[in-house]
């Protein structure tokens, strides 16, 4: 395991990139940090700015235009980072995949590390999934 | 001579969960004037509800908005209703009323904490979204989901609440009151949340009837619109309720009502429950077919009235279907709550609006330089021919006939 990839694996910093949400996958991920699921005991904190993030949660269809925002975050971003695209509607389109304004699923457009479907999917299912990608990223 | 500066907020930044962008003119603190930018979250919501069946737009809508996720079914459905003359049974009306006060519980408590968030007081937000997921585990027993409950269908609801359940609901409310109280004595005694919010952003009377304000924005500012009162649906004639008002229109008045509304909320939804003990019967007209005819649906959303339109040519899918969410109006107001406050405010003056930007997105209005033009259809039908013709110029191809050509 090289030297980033310890670092990274420990107190995540995320940082919440929503494109053209219905704000449910976003109202659930603030739901994780608190006092019921309260995620912050493991380190894992919301950032304000994309230069201390360690993940980018993706949630949401990006539109064309928050599309070329979100590119410029991931651009932005420190590397290695880490890309997790949070409800059906990031991973897949979901329902509004036939739209005239968008181009889904996100995936297309930023590499993103793992996919967490569910519209909306459950606290438990993110944490699920936070815990999968340290684990893989580990190599255990 | 003061010099003015332009801050941006956005599209994404750490205030609010959706992208939108805010330009702030600043002349030293104080904001002098305020840009809203919108169109992150135009997904051609009205087009998309053309190409589905009925009872797939009721699903559809529901996902325009992840926090009214019960008031647009509702106002879909009663649209529906209206366009084809259906009879709701009287045991679907009291399910639908019980539905979307809980959700109005859950959103305004959301609120709250975010509020709290904004503010800086980290506290608040942790304590009020402990008690929030009380009521999401409420809305899970009846409805299997924590959010997007799946609950409405044109001519009824898909579910039936057990009456061995009620006495479990019943708790989950009683079990509220205790931490509704503990809030409304924090928000007025609290030092620190008077100084923030009293006498910052204020809306006047005028100035919510010159924005046509809805909801508990414009509850706040002594305009007592409520839907609830004054077109009653679902249950809502059928139930002894207040609509809450107050008369200063400052951040401080919004928190106050949503919190007042809260009691009001737990009070409706003990009658409904109460009635439906006494309602047997169906839960669902099952209407066959849709006849030909135009309706309207109103709701009264957490943050406001949300109306539905729905053109049914009698087939199996609506010819038309426009909504107005209650933030289209309401983000509007902020250009004259936030002038003249100080920039650390403006967080707070912004947020106290409740802003849903998925809910509101569902026209293009451009702004050019020498003022303000909006696009019509045919504009923008003329603007995707003119950029294809210039790629066919640049690219040196020629494809079919445009009627432009």
């Amino acid at each position: 395991m090289s030297f980033a990839t310890s670092i990274l694996t420990k107190s995540l910093n995320v940082f919440h990139c929503a494109g053209s949400p219905c704000n449910n996958c976003d109202i659930e991920l603030l739901d994780t940090l608190t006092p019921r699921y309260d995620l912050e005991r493991f380190g894992i904190t919301l950032v304000g700015s994309i230069r201390h993030a360690d993940v980018i949660m993706l949630s949401g269809v990006f539109n064309t235009k928050a599309l070329i925002r979100a590119k410029r975050v991931y651009e932005q971003a420190p590397k290695p980072i880490l890309v997790i695209a949070l409800g059906n509607c990031a991973c897949t389109g979901n329902i509004f995949i036939e739209s005239y304004n968008l181009d889904a699923p996100v995936g297309k457009h930023i590499p993103v590390d793992i996919l967490v479907p569910g519209c909306p999917p459950k606290p438990e299912a993110m944490i699920a999934a936070v815990a999968k990608l340290i684990a893989k990223l580990k190599g255990k | 001579m003061s010099k003015k500066t332009i801050i941006p907020i956005g599209p994404y930044h750490p205030l609010q969960e959706e992208p939108e962008f805010f330009k702030l003119h600043v002349d030293g603190e104080t904001v002098v004037k305020v840009d809203i930018e919108l169109g992150y979250n135009h997904r051609g919501v009205e087009k998309l509800a053309e190409s589905k069946t009925f009872e797939q737009a009721v699903y559809f809508v529901e996902r325009i908005c992840g926090i009214c996720s019960t008031s647009h079914p509702i106002a879909c459905c009663q649209a529906i209703e209206d366009a084809g003359e259906v009879k709701v049974p009287e045991r679907a009306l009291y399910i639908r009323s019980i539905i979307g006060e809980l959700e109005r519980l859950h959103s305004h408590l959301l609120w709250l904490g975010l509020a709290g968030h904004f503010l800086g007081f980290n506290t608040v937000w942790m304590w009020v979204w402990r008690y929030r997921e009380d009521v999401i585990n409420c809305l899970e027993i009846i409805t299997g989901n924590r959010n997007h409950y799946c609950m409405m269908k044109p001519g009824g609801v898909r579910r039936d609440i057990k009456g061995e359940d009620i006495p479990t609901i019943l708790g989950v409310l009683n079990g509220l009151k205790k931490p509704l109280d503990l809030f409304y004595k924090t928000v007025n005694q609290d030092p620190v949340l008077q100084a923030r919010t009293r006498n910052v952003g204020i809306l006047t009377r005028q100035n919510i009837i010159d924005y046509c304000g809805v909801g508990p924005l414009a509850r706040a500012s002594g305009v007592a619109i409520d839907v609830r009162k004054d077109h009653p649906h679902a249950a809502y004639g059928m139930v002894d309720f207040k609509v809450i008002t107050t008369t200063k229109g400052d951040v401080f008045d919004k928190v106050d009502v949503r919190i007042l509304e809260m009691f009001e909320s737990v009070s409706i939804i003990k009658q409904c429950l109460e009635a439906l003990k006494k309602t047997p019967g169906p839960i669902d007209a099952n209407p066959a077919v849709i006849k030909a005819g135009d309706g309207i649906g109103h709701y009264e959303a957490p943050r406001g009235e949300v109306i539905h339109y729905i053109r049914s040519d009698g087939s199996n899918r609506p010819a038309r279907h426009k909504i107005r969410a209650p933030s289209y109006v309401n983000v509007a107001t902020n250009r004259t709550a936030v002038v003249g406050q100080s920039i650390a405010d403006a967080t707070i003056i912004l947020g106290a609006v409740d802003p849903c930007y998925c809910c509101t997105e569902r026209m293009a209005a451009i702004r050019v330089d020498n003022g303000e033009k909006t696009l019509t259809a045919d504009d923008l039908i003329k603007l995707s021919w003119d950029k294809t013709s210039r790629l066919r110029k640049e690219l040196g191809a020629a494809g079919p006939v445009l009627p432009l050509d």
